[in-house]
């Protein structure tokens, strides 16, 4: 089933009979060549690129509720690739290049928008920072400006330029950065995928790992045992709980991160834009309401509900960048758990099993790299190498002293 | 959340920061022969259980003691909190 302006117009003047189930609800069979475990994003990303651009075939994703019901259905949507450090930026901005190309690739309405993102500055030393930033940014391929105050002025004269404590000095704008349907995103390549022959396996929850001789044969589920060739985990936010069914111990903390949305409003913010003087991000949804979010809670949580210390924190933040956002009434605030790595960056890597792969440590960036993550896990478990931008992410980078770390606070997972 | 701090009583735990998995408390011997691989695994692999966690937290805006708390990350409950320092005298750890 191909979707088309045509096609709408057809099932409009049909009555809408038309319209079938977007993937098909396979049992499980009794063995695969590839088992993704975790149907979020990333896992139906690495499926579809896997079936589609590496050419495998015999392909299951498990998912332990129904698909797209973690964090990819919990984030604030936003996609940039503003990243500083040359083992980041590279992978970002190849995720950039897939966002702009994803709907018509999966033939599936995301709504990707790329309304441009603006981090504030607001001391001299940080222009500084952002202009280098801007620079490593522009040495990926990506796009990167320097807006002055009085750009900023036009382009969202409700921010608070003239707070005593953080004036505002301007901004460091992508204008390739923007917003995606984040459900949308997993439905898109959950079609794909099961177009491509991939079978989407739900309600079934990954409960041991058969590993024999150092090598992994099949994973124990609620729907019984299946035999695997090759093992993918991506379930970021329970990485440590899937792979200690294989003896491992991570480099990840999980860790509660809240979001929020106000109520629906006339179209009032530009794109994406993020405090710098306090951790706060703010966009508009297509259906009026406002964005946003800031830090995480701070303390290891699995509970996809935070505490309200913070809510309390990132509406202060709000307030000082915006103190228009204090007449909107708050909708609905919700949690998702990340796994907070040890450097904030992700890990993409074969393990000391053989046949186990593992991707996660996403912290609260992993929406962003929902294309690339799956690109390039497809890559590595094809192909057994890691793909060219990814091969930072190694999951021994910590004892060799390779870290990535984009903030520079070490080993304390609450603060990356 | 609440911390039952064993000086003060019931705490807000925005009064506190906080570290981590309290075996952070058990620093590996750096003369042992395999210190490098002790130290790499101490610093960077944590256990991150999903159910009860023992934990440090520093009352920076109280007394400025280290507590370990027991903590259960499913629900968010509080079990009881001991002085990091009382802990580390029963378990012996030198320092």
């Amino acid at each position: 089933m191909k979707f088309s302006g045509l096609r709408v117009i057809k099932e409009a003047l049909t009555g809408h009979k038309g319209w079938k189930p977007l993937w098909r609800d396979p049992a499980p069979k009794s063995h695969y060549d590839f088992v993704i475990i975790g149907g979020g994003g990333h896992g139906l990303a690495t499926a579809y690129y896997l079936a589609k651009v590496f050419g495998k075939a015999n392909i299951a994703v498990l998912e332990k509720g129904w698909l797209g019901s973690g964090n990819i259905g919990r984030n604030t949507t936003i996609i940039r690739s503003n990243y500083l450090l040359p083992g980041n930026q590279p992978f970002y901005e190849f995720s950039m290049k897939l966002w702009e190309n994803l709907e018509q690739e999966t033939n599936f309405n995301s709504m990707v928008s790329q309304r441009s993102i603006i981090n504030l500055f607001h001391t001299d030393g940080q222009r500084d920072a952002y202009r280098r930033r801007g620079n490593a940014m522009k040495f990926s391929g990506a796009d990167a400006e320097l807006l002055s105050q009085e750009d900023l002025r036009q382009l969202a004269p409700f921010l608070n330029f003239d707070n005593a404590r953080f004036p505002i000095k301007g901004g460091l704008r992508q204008l390739r950065a923007g917003t995606a349907r984040h459900d949308g995103v997993a439905w898109g390549y959950a079609r794909g995928a099961d177009m491509r022959g991939v079978d989407l396996i739900q309600n079934c929850e990954v409960t041991g790992m058969k590993i024999e001789g150092g090598k992994i044969i099949g994973v124990e589920t609620t729907r019984g045992y299946i035999g695997a060739g090759k093992v993918g985990v991506a379930v970021a936010g329970s990485s440590s709980r899937v792979m200690s069914m294989a003896g491992k111990r991570l480099p990840i903390e999980s860790h509660v991160l809240q979001a929020f949305v106000s109520e629906g409003l006339k179209p009032t913010i530009p794109g994406v834009i993020t405090f710098g003087a306090g951790h706060f991000y703010v966009s508009q949804s297509d259906k009026g309401g406002l964005v946003f979010g800031g830090d995480i809670d701070g303390y290891n949580s699995y509970a996809q509900r935070g505490n309200l210390p913070v809510v309390e924190d990132v509406l202060e933040g709000g307030m000082a960048l915006m103190p228009m956002i204090g007449r909107a009434r708050l909708l609905r605030s919700w949690g998702g758990v990340m796994d907070m790595s040890m450097d904030g960056s992700p890990i993409i890597d074969r393990t000391d099993v053989d046949g186990l792969y593992f991707n996660g440590g996403w912290c609260y960036g992993g929406f962003k790299a929902t294309p690339a993550s799956g690109y390039a896990f497809a890559h590595l478990l094809a192909t057994d190498t890691p793909h060219e931008t990814a091969t930072a992410y190694r999951m021994d980078r910590f004892a060799r002293g390779y870290v990535v770390d984009e903030k520079g606070v070490g080993a304390q997972p609450n603060l990356h | 959340m609440l911390i039952p701090h064993p000086l003060l009583g019931l705490r807000d735990a925005q009064e506190f920061t906080y570290l981590g998995d309290a075996d952070l408390m058990l620093r590996p011997d750096p003369n042992a022969e395999d210190a490098e691989a002790q130290f790499a695994e101490y610093v960077y692999l944590r256990d991150n259980p999903a159910g009860l966690h023992r934990e440090l937290w520093f009352h920076e805006q109280g007394d400025r003691s280290w507590l370990v708390v027991t903590r259960n990350t499913l629900t968010h409950e509080i079990l009881s909190a001991e002085l990091a320092s009382d802990v580390k005298r029963k378990i012996g750890v030198a320092q």
